[in-house]
C-alpha cells in the first residue's frame, strides 16, 4: 500500500512542487497520473521511490515510512518499487539478456536463477527471441519492452513508469500498455504517469489527474480531464 | 564473487588505463624491492662486520694474561662489549699458520715468539665503538702493556653510513612512486566512475546496494596493485638467480649470502623469495585498494 499524507514538496528557488497532497493506492491497483508538464507527476513518481524526501508530510510504501530509511538502506526499497522511464534507460553496451539480468544480479541470484526468470519475462514482453542483440538493433517499442522486463524481473510489489509510451507510435504504446496490465494483473502495483490522453479514456482505469501540484480529481475510471481543461483554456 | 567478476570486466573494457595503472605498481614495487632488497643485504654485511671483532688490542712482551684479564673485566664492566676475547700468542701463530699455509717460506719466518697476543673486543651496537676506544686509550697503565690498537671503525661507519644512505634515498623514492601510482589509480578510478555513470545510476534504481555498486571500483584498483607486485616480484626474483654468480663472487666471504645465494632451489632462497611476493603482494592490495578508495568516496556519494 502507498499513503501520501499531506505531502508537500518544494525545490529550492521555486514554487512547490507538490502542495498537501493526501491519497491512498492500495496493493494491487493500476493508477494513471495525469496532468500537464509540471503538475507534480514526476515528483509523486520520485517520492514513491525514494529519489526524494517530502518537504513535509510523510510517503509510506507498505511498512516503510520512506523519510525514515536511511540512504544505506534504499536500496532494499527498490528491489520492490522498479521503475520503467521514457528514455529507457538500458545500457548499450549490453545485450538484451544482459540488461535483464541486472535486475536480478543486485539481488544476488545465481546463473542459473538468473537465466531461467529472465527467459521467462523475456516471453512475457515477447523478447524471447532476441535475447542476443543490444539495444540499439531494437525498436523503440521494443527498448521499453527491454525496459519494462528489466523493472518486472525478481518480482518488484511495486511498478512505476513515467511517461513510458513518450516515445512511441499509438499502436507501439498500446503493445505497451498491454504489457503493463497484464503485470498488474499478477499483482503488482502499477502506477503511471502519462500525457496520452487516448490511453486514459480508452483502459478506464483509476486516474489521479494532478494541477499545479495538487489534485485536481481522483477517478475510479477516470478520463483525461486536465488536458482537456488546458487545451480548453488555450 | 559477482563484483570480482564485474571488475575483470571493467578492465577488459579499457585495457589501456589498465595497463597505466599496473604500470606504475609495477616500477613502484620493483623501485621499492629493489631497496629493500639492497636494505636487507646491507643489514646483513653490517651484521657480519659488527660480528667480527671490531677493536684488537695488541699487547707488549711482557704484558701478562692478567694485564688483559684486568682489560676485559674494565671493558665488559662498560656493558657495552658483546665478546672480549684474549688470543694467545700460540693461538696467533696458529691463525697465522692457516692463513698462510700456501706460503711455505713466510711460515718458516715465524715462530710465536715474535707474535703478539691480543684482545678481540665486539660491541653490542656499532655506537659504542668510540666509547670502547676510549675506554682502552684511557686504561691504567696503557703504555706499559698495550703495543697497538686496531680497530674497524672506518669500515663499519662506511657501511653504516651506506646502509642509511639507501634507507633515506630509496624510502623517499620509494615514497614519490607510492604516491604517483596512488594518484593514477585514483585517476584511473575515477575516469572509469565517470563513464559508467548511466550503469551505476541504473543499478541504483534496480536496488543494488552501495557496496554492490562500490566493491567492483575497489577490486579493480587492488588488482593493479596485485598485478603491479606480481611483476616486479617475478623481475627481482629472476635479476638475482641471473646474477647470482656475479653476487657470489662479491659475497663469498658472508656465509648467508653463500646459503641462500649458492642454490635457487633451496628452501630458503624459495621461502625468501615467498615472503618477499608475501610483502609486495600485501603493499599492492593495500595501495591499490587505498586508490580506489579514495575516488569511490569522492564520486560514488550515496
Amino acid at each position: 500500500m502507498i499513503r501520501f499524507d499531506h505531502v508537500s514538496k518544494h525545490y529550492p528557488g521555486h514554487r512547490g512542487a507538490l502542495s498537501d497532497i493526501t491519497v491512498d493506492i492500495a496493493d494491487g491497483e493500476f493508477v494513471y497520473l495525469i496532468g500537464p508538464s509540471g503538475a507534480g507527476k514526476t515528483t509523486m513518481l520520485r517520492l514513491i521511490m525514494r529519489d526524494l524526501i517530502p518537504t513535509s508530510g510523510t510517503v509510506v510504501v507498505d511498512e516503510w515510512k520512506l523519510s525514515s530509511i536511511p540512504t544505506s538502506q534504499i536500496h532494499h526499497l527498490r528491489r520492490r518499487v522498479r521503475t520503467v522511464y521514457q528514455d529507457f534507460k538500458l545500457l548499450t553496451d549490453r545485450t538484451v539478456y544482459e540488461n535483464v539480468a541486472v535486475g536480478l544480479e543486485v539481488l544476488g541470484k545465481n546463473e542459473r536463477e538468473i537465466a531461467k526468470d529472465v527467459i521467462k519475462v523475456l516471453s512475457l514482453v515477447n523478447l524471447e527471441d532476441k535475447y542476443g542483440l543490444f539495444p540499439l538493433q531494437l525498436s523503440a517499442g521494443e527498448q521499453q519492452r527491454v525496459s519494462i522486463a528489466r523493472a518486472i524481473v525478481g518480482g518488484p510489489k511495486i511498478l512505476l513508469a513515467d511517461e513510458p509510451t513518450g516515445n512511441l507510435d499509438p499502436d507501439t504504446a498500446g503493445e505497451i500498455l498491454d504489457i503493463l496490465e497484464e503485470v498488474n494483473s499478477i499483482g503488482t502495483t502499477v502506477i503511471m504517469a502519462t500525457h496520452n490522453a487516448s490511453l486514459v479514456n480508452e483502459r478506464k482505469k483509476r486516474t489521479l489527474a494532478l494541477d499545479d501540484g495538487s489534485i485536481h480529481s481522483d477517478e475510479a475510471k477516470g478520463r483525461y480531464h486536465v488536458q482537456k481543461k488546458k487545451h480548453a483554456n488555450a | 564473487m559477482r563484483t570480482l567478476k564485474t571488475a575483470w570486466k571493467h578492465i577488459r573494457r579499457s585495457p589501456y588505463q589498465a595497463m597505466a595503472a599496473t604500470l606504475a605498481m609495477f616500477l613502484t614495487f620493483l623501485l621499492t624491492g629493489f631497496f629493500f632488497l639492497t636494505s636487507v643485504a646491507s643489514a646483513v654485511i653490517l651484521q657480519y662486520f659488527e660480528g667480527k671483532p671490531q677493536i684488537t688490542v695488541f699487547f707488549r712482551d711482557q704484558a701478562s694474561q692478567e694485564d688483559a684479564s684486568g682489560l676485559t673485566t674494565t671493558l665488559q664492566a662498560s656493558g657495552k662489549t658483546a665478546q672480549v676475547r684474549y688470543v694467545t700468542k700460540e693461538e696467533a701463530l696458529a691463525t697465522y699458520k692457516t692463513l698462510f699455509q700456501n706460503d711455505p717460506l713466510l711460515l718458516e719466518m715465524v715462530t710465536a715468539d715474535i707474535l703478539p697476543a691480543s684482545l678481540e673486543v665486539s660491541a653490542t651496537s656499532p655506537q659504542y665503538l668510540d666509547d670502547l676506544a676510549q675506554t682502552i686509550a684511557s686504561y691504567g697503565g696503557k703504555g706499559d702493556i698495550i703495543e697497538e690498537v686496531v680497530y674497524q671503525k672506518d669500515v663499519v661507519d662506511a657501511l653504516i653510513s651506506w646502509s642509511n644512505a639507501i634507507k633515506v634515498i630509496g624510502g623517499v623514492l620509494a615514497g614519490l612512486l607510492a604516491v604517483d601510482a596512488l594518484l593514477i589509480v585514483m585517476t584511473v578510478i575515477g575516469m572509469k566512475i565517470a563513464l559508467r555513470r548511466d550503469e551505476i545510476e541504473i543499478l541504483k534504481l534496480v536496488g543494488a546496494s552501495s557496496w554492490y555498486i562500490r566493491l567492483p571500483f575497489l577490486w579493480e584498483g587492488a588488482l593493479y596493485g596485485i598485478w603491479g607486485a606480481t611483476a616486479s616480484w617475478a623481475v627481482l626474483i629472476g635479476v638475482i638467480v641471473w646474477m647470482r654468480p656475479v653476487l657470489l663472487s662479491f659475497l663469498e666471504a658472508i656465509p648467508v649470502f653463500v646459503t641462500v645465494l649458492s642454490n635457487p632451489t633451496s628452501t630458503i632462497f624459495l621461502t625468501g623469495s615467498a615472503a618477499l611476493l608475501g610483502i609486495l603482494l600485501v603493499t599492492g592490495f593495500l595501495l591499490g585498494i587505498i586508490g580506489s578508495a579514495v575516488s569511490v568516496g569522492r564520486y560514488l556519494k550515496f
